[in-house]
Parts: structure tokens; C-alpha cells; sequence
């Protein structure tokens, strides 16, 4: 356990300079100036060269990248003053100090991947498991054409329509908003409960036909038809062996995709106005901002990674055959 | 005289399929008694794991039509409740399957598995299941079983998980042990020590036990009678002297010189029978093997394809062919010939 934890936090690590290094270089591959960007519309070259000092982008591309690498564990000094470990950088639009950035939205993007998986495996697999026990029966031909409706949705539409329906003509549900855990764990509940809602939707409808097809498959293994033939019921069938098996894909699956979800859920946080990590994302892409954009990366790399760890972990615990090495 | 053991009349199992019904069964009918081996063989398709099935009630009753009788020491298991069945099924009549691997399950320790068998049929706890699964490891020759127990399939060999397998079945002293080509997964060693076992532990135990398989080699060495199997249906039945020495079908030639034989060269193909088994969607009417048989016509003009020729006799080797018993004996006998 213990070295398998660290070959892979290594093998992470590795995998996290790679991905840090192609975003730097394919970003000063293309050819456009950040500087002018920055700089706006009137701009003399002399400003111009300005700009580029303090952007730090006068440099040549793999400097800049060894000073910003270098930076994330010393900290960094800049033409506006000393940036303390661990130092981003700054951001070319705003300056504003991009780990302080991520520090601030992370909670947002945490709070609503956290409660959305909550919702979309507590009925995505709950629903999977029902529409697989009862194959071909009516609560598994509801269950699965819930699902395709379900999956077909779109987050933008569903959210905007599902906010006039329940907060704005029914009023029963609040207006989505972002309030800290630690300072109102019932306000922070209600005002996520609807981003939570939609965002789960499309998940759900995925983790339902997931489970089942994956439950379905394991029914029709031999090992099943053995415990029958010994004499198990179906129900003990299910609900001892076979569920064990059906759930590596989910996991696999779950893990990846509280990756992307911690990387940002840009759509629905654009669709409720919260702000998040997803929509620090959307700005670095529009406005060049390469600091902000190595940031946001960063952290969905991170996640992604990390959560490959956990998959792994948890694969071996489910199932003996993994060995752990 | 009293009824056997087991004794099935009249079988059918019918699947209703997208493509049409599937006649995996058509009117099959043996018996067994305790303390014997009857051989099932037959090639892949000919229905011998669906005859086997139907005997635990393990098809799935929503596509599955079944009737004739299957009565095991005067039980009648067609229409048996499902409760009745799950306390039947590895208690009075166990199985074991061709693959050990996947057909252990993965994700348990095999003590595990072979206790959870004994508690379910015995009450009995944890700690005493525990103890069983170590004394059936031991009796199926799993050299330390105390520590074994708590491994799981993957950690034992091919041979080994069968030895699994079979502690397993008869955990629970089963009357009648159904293997399902319980050897064919394994090399050819392996295979004879788990065929003597299965015999040992068959002399201790007086089980009855129904040896699936599509080798002919399997039945000379296990079983004491055979019932060949074509196409849902039996071709031929008798003792293992009578339809291996004097087989009289010639489904069961074919079969028989398909075998490998000791005085041809080893690089000689072996020769399956010609031709491939029908469709059991739309059985062709008459004899089922009329389409592959070599000596339709000299059984006389158009009979082999238009009705269905019985089992008979009754009693005894019996076999399903309209062949005289004269030309049955003279084209064996040349076919015997030809081959020396
Ligand atoms: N559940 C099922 N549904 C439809 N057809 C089946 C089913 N199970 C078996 N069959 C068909 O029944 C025939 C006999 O199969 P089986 O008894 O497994 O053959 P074998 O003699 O090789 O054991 C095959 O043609 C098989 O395709
Ligand atoms: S009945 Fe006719 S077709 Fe069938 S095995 Fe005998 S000779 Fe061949
Ligand atoms: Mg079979």
C-alpha cells in the first residue's frame, strides 16, 4: 500500500509537470502577443515592452517556464512585489495573485461536485439496480427510457427553464447562490440545492444505464448461475456477489468524472451565476490570461489524477485479483 | 420393482427466442440410480447442459417452456416451488461446471464460498462452516487446507479450483452430483486426477452422478452407463461396454472415429463427424441426423426423413435408428476393420 502510494504520487507528479510544460509551450506556440492583448488598444511600443517585463514574458519560453515552476515552491518576485510560495503567478488581466484566485472559488466547485455525486449515485445507481433486478419488466422500461430522456438533456436549458418553473413562478425552491458550509451549512444547502439538482440530471441518467447494464452483466456470469445452482435465492445473488462485480466500471467511470467535475462544471455554474473554478476556466481562455489558464489546468489535472489513485485503491479493495503494486 | 433414483420421462425445454423457439430438448427420458455415473455425450449445441439445468429448475421460467417429468427420489421437480428448488439445489442435488475460474466467484474466499453453501442448507454457524470448508478441502486432496481457506480462486491452479469446486458440490453429502464437463478446461493430468477423484469420493458417498461431456474418453474411464445425445434427443443409451463395443447408431460411429486412436500416427486429423448439427429452431422432421448420415438410403427409400425413429428397446442398450440390427452390427464391424 505504502509504495504503491508513492510510486503513483510520483507517477502523478510526473504527469502534472508534463501537462503544465505542453500548456506552456503550445500557448507561445501560436502565434499572437499576450502583451498587446494586455496592453490594449493604445499602445506605444515603449509601453509594449513594458508590459512584456512585467508579464515576464520577455524571456524566452523555456526560462519563463523554469521561473514559474521553480516559483510554485520558492516564490517568485515581480515587478509588483514578492509572491509567496506557493506562487501561480499573476494574472495578466487583473493581477490578482491566481493560487489566491483558485483558493477562493475552489470551495464553490467543491460544494457543488460534492453534492451533485451525491445525488446522481444515489439515484443513478439506486435506479440501475431496480431497472436490472427487474430486467424487462415495467419499473425497468421506466427506468431506462428516464434515463435516455434523461442523458439527451441539456444543462443550460433544463437550468434556465428549472429556475423560471420552481424559483421564479412556484417559488419553492431558492435562487441559486453560494454561501459558504462553514458559515451557513442551511443557506449553503438551499441555495446549491437547485445547481445540484440539474447538474446531476445528465450524471444520473449515465450512472443508471451504467449500473444496469453492468449489473446485467454480471447476472449472466457463471459464478451467478453457481451460487444459484447451490442453492442462493435471487435476491442473495444480488445483492452478495453480483453488485460487487457491477461496480468496478461505475467506479472507474465516477472517478474520472469527479475529475472534470473539480475542474470546473462551466456550464452550470454559468447557468446559476456561481462562481467557481469553471468560470475562472472560461475568463483565462477568453483573455489569453496563460497564469490563470496554467492554474485552472493545474487544478483539474490535480483532481483528475488524484482521483485515478483513489479508483485504483478502491478497485483493489472490491476486488483481490488487483494487487496493489 | 422399485423407481429409480432419478428419472426423467418425456423432457422438453423450449426457449422462446427472438428468432423463434429453440427445441433444445425434445422428449428425452433416462434414469439413474444411486451409486452409478451415467455419461451424457453428445457434441457442442446437442443440449446436454439445458437437459442438466432443467433438472435444478435454473432456466429462467419467463422464456423457458418445460414439460414432461423429472422425479428425484419420488419428487416431482417440474412445477416444484421455488422454495422447494432452492433447498434442493446443493444440498440434494449439486453441479459443478466446466470453468472453476469464472464459475467461482471472484470476490470470495473459497472457504467462504463452500461455508456459505453448508450454513444455507444447515443452520449451521460461521465457526462450524468454517470447519467443513477445511474438512471437504482436505477430502478433495488440497494439501493444507487450514491455510487454504482463506485464499481465494485466483490463488489456486486450473485443478485445484475444480478440487474447489467439487468441495463445494458436496459439502452438504449431495444424492446426485451433476458435472458439467467438469474436466474439459483442464490439461490432460489434471483431468484423469480429478475423474479419479470424483470416483473415490463417489465410493465413499454412493452419490449418483450425471458426467457431461463430449468426450468419449471421459465416459470409457467415469461412467458405467451412456446416454449419446443428437440434437435434444437420445440416439443411443446403454451400459459403456455395450454403446462403446457394440454401438449401433451411427451418429455414435461418428463419434467414435473422431476419437484419437493409439495405433494411428499422432499427426493423423482427427475426422469430426461430417456435416454440422441442425437447427433447433426448425428441426428437420424424420430423423434428426437423416441430413449427416451416411446410410439413410439404405434404411430404405424417404423413411429416415419422414418420421422420427424411437429409442428402443425400452430397456437395456437401446437406440434410434431404422437400420436393421444386422446392418447395424455388419457396418460397425467394417467400420472396425477399416480402421485396425
Ligand atoms: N437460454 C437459452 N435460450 C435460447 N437457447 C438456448 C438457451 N440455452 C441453450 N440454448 C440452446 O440450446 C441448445 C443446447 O444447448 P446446450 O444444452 O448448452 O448444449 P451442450 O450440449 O453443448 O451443453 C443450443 O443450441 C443452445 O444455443
Ligand atoms: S434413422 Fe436413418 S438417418 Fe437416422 S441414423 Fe438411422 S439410418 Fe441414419
Ligand atoms: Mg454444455
Amino acid at each position: 500500500m505504502y509504495r504503491f502510494l508513492v510510486r503513483r504520487i510520483l507517477g502523478a507528479a510526473m504527469i502534472l509537470l508534463i501537462i503544465s510544460a505542453l500548456t506552456f509551450f503550445l500557448f507561445f506556440a501560436i502565434p499572437r502577443d499576450p502583451a498587446a492583448f494586455a496592453c490594449g488598444k493604445l499602445c506605444t511600443p515603449e509601453t509594449l515592452e513594458i508590459v512584456r517585463r512585467n508579464l515576464g514574458i520577455d524571456e524566452p519560453v523555456f526560462l519563463q517556464y523554469w521561473h514559474w515552476l521553480v516559483g510554485i515552491f520558492t516564490g517568485r518576485d515581480f515587478t509588483y512585489g514578492h509572491c509567496d510560495a506557493p506562487c501561480l503567478g499573476y494574472s495578466f488581466v487583473n493581477q490578482e495573485p491566481i493560487f489566491q484566485a483558485l483558493v477562493d472559488r475552489f470551495p464553490t466547485t467543491l460544494s457543488l461536485t460534492f453534492g451533485a455525486a451525491v445525488v446522481f449515485l444515489l439515484f443513478g445507481i439506486g435506479m440501475g439496480m431496480i431497472a436490472a433486478a427487474r430486467q424487462g419488466r415495467p419499473a425497468d422500461k421506466i427506468a431506462s427510457s428516464a434515463s435516455l430522456i434523461g442523458a439527451s438533456m441539456q444543462i443550460y436549458f433544463v437550468g434556465v427553464l428549472a429556475t423560471w418553473v420552481l424559483v421564479d413562478q412556484l417559488q419553492i425552491i431558492e435562487r441559486p447562490s453560494y454561501t459558504p458550509l462553514t458559515e451557513n451549512p442551511l443557506q449553503w444547502f438551499y441555495g446549491l440545492l437547485l445547481p445540484w439538482l440539474v447538474l446531476s440530471i445528465i450524471f444520473t441518467a449515465n450512472y443508471t444505464r451504467m449500473t444496469r447494464s453492468s449489473m446485467v452483466e454480471q447476472l449472466g456470469e457463471d459464478y451467478v448461475r453457481t451460487a444459484r445452482a447451490k442453492g442462493m435465492s435471487a435476491r442473495t445473488v444480488f445483492l452478495r456477489f453480483a453488485w460487487r462485480g457491477a461496480m468496478g466500471p461505475v467506479i472507474t467511470i465516477f472517478g474520472v468524472d469527479l475529475g472534470v467535475l473539480l475542474g470546473g462544471a462551466i456550464i452550470t455554474e454559468q447557468t446559476f451565476s456561481l462562481h467557481g473554478i469553471g468560470e475562472l476556466s472560461i475568463k483565462a481562455v477568453i483573455n489569453q490570461d496563460l497564469p490563470m489558464l496554467l492554474g485552472v489546468i493545474l487544478v483539474a489535472a490535480t483532481a483528475i489524477v488524484l482521483f485515478n489513485i483513489v479508483v485504483d485503491a478502491a478497485y483493489a479493495f472490491i476486488d483481490p485479483r488487483v494487487r496493489l503494486s | 420393482m422399485t423407481a429409480p433414483f432419478l428419472s426423467v420421462r418425456d423432457l422438453t425445454v423450449d426457449f422462446s427466442t427472438e428468432d423463434g423457439v429453440v427445441h433444445a430438448v425434445n422428449g428425452l427420458s433416462f434414469d439413474i440410480e444411486k451409486g452409478t455415473t451415467l455419461g451424457i455425450v453428445g457434441e457442442s449445441g446437442s443440449g446436454k447442459s439445458v437437459t442438466n439445468l432443467a433438472i435444478l429448475g435454473l432456466h429462467d421460467p419467463d422464456f423457458t417452456s418445460i414439460s414432461g417429468e423429472i422425479v428425484l427420489d419420488g419428487q416431482e421437480l417440474i412445477g416444484a416451488s421455488r422454495r422447494e428448488l432452492e433447498r434442493l439445489r446443493g444440498n440434494k442435488v449439486a453441479m459443478i461446471f466446466q470453468d472453476p475460474l469464472t464459475s467461482l466467484s471472484p470476490f470470495h474466499t473459497v472457504g467462504r464460498q463452500i461455508g456459505e453453501t453448508y450454513r444455507k442448507h444447515t443452520g449451521a454457524s460461521r465457526a462450524k462452516a468454517r470447519q467443513r470448508a477445511i474438512e471437504m478441502l482436505g477430502r478433495v486432496g488440497i494439501p493444507q487446507p487450514q491455510s487454504r481457506v482463506d485464499d481465494h480462486p485466483h490463488q489456486f491452479s486450473g485443478g485445484m479450483r475444480q478440487r474447489v469446486m467439487i468441495a463445494m458440490a458436496l459439502v452438504c453429502d449431495p444424492d446426485l452430483l451433476i458435472a458439467d464437463e467438469p474436466t474439459t478446461a483442464l490439461d490432460v493430468t489434471v483431468q484423469a486426477q480429478i475423474l479419479d477423484l470424483l470416483r473415490d469420493l463417489q465410493e465413499q458417498t454412493g452419490t449418483a452422478i450425471i458426467m457431461i461431456t463430449h468426450d468419449l474418453g471421459v465416459v470409457t474411464s467415469a461412467a458405467h452407463e451412456v446416454l449419446v445425445m443428437y440434437a435434444g434427443r437420445a440416439v443411443e443409451r446403454g451400459t459403456v461396454r455395450e454403446v462403446l463395443g457394440s454401438p449401433r447408431h451411427p451418429y455414435t460411429w461418428g463419434l467414435l472415429s473422431s476419437l484419437p486412436r493409439l495405433s494411428a500416427p499422432v499427426d493423423v486429423p482427427l475426422v469430426p463427424v461430417r456435416g454440422t448439427p441442425p437447427s433447433l429452431i426448425n428441426v428437420p422432421p424424420g430423423c434428426p441426423f437423416h441430413p449427416r448420415c451416411d446410410y439413410a438410403a439404405l434404411a430404405g427409400p424417404g423413411l429416415c426423413g419422414q418420421e422420427r425413429p424411437e429409442l428402443s428397446p425400452h430397456r437395456g442398450h437401446g437406440d434410434a435408428c431404422y437400420l436393421t440390427p444386422a446392418q447395424k452390427r455388419d457396418i460397425f464391424l467394417e467400420k472396425v476393420k477399416e480402421h485396425l
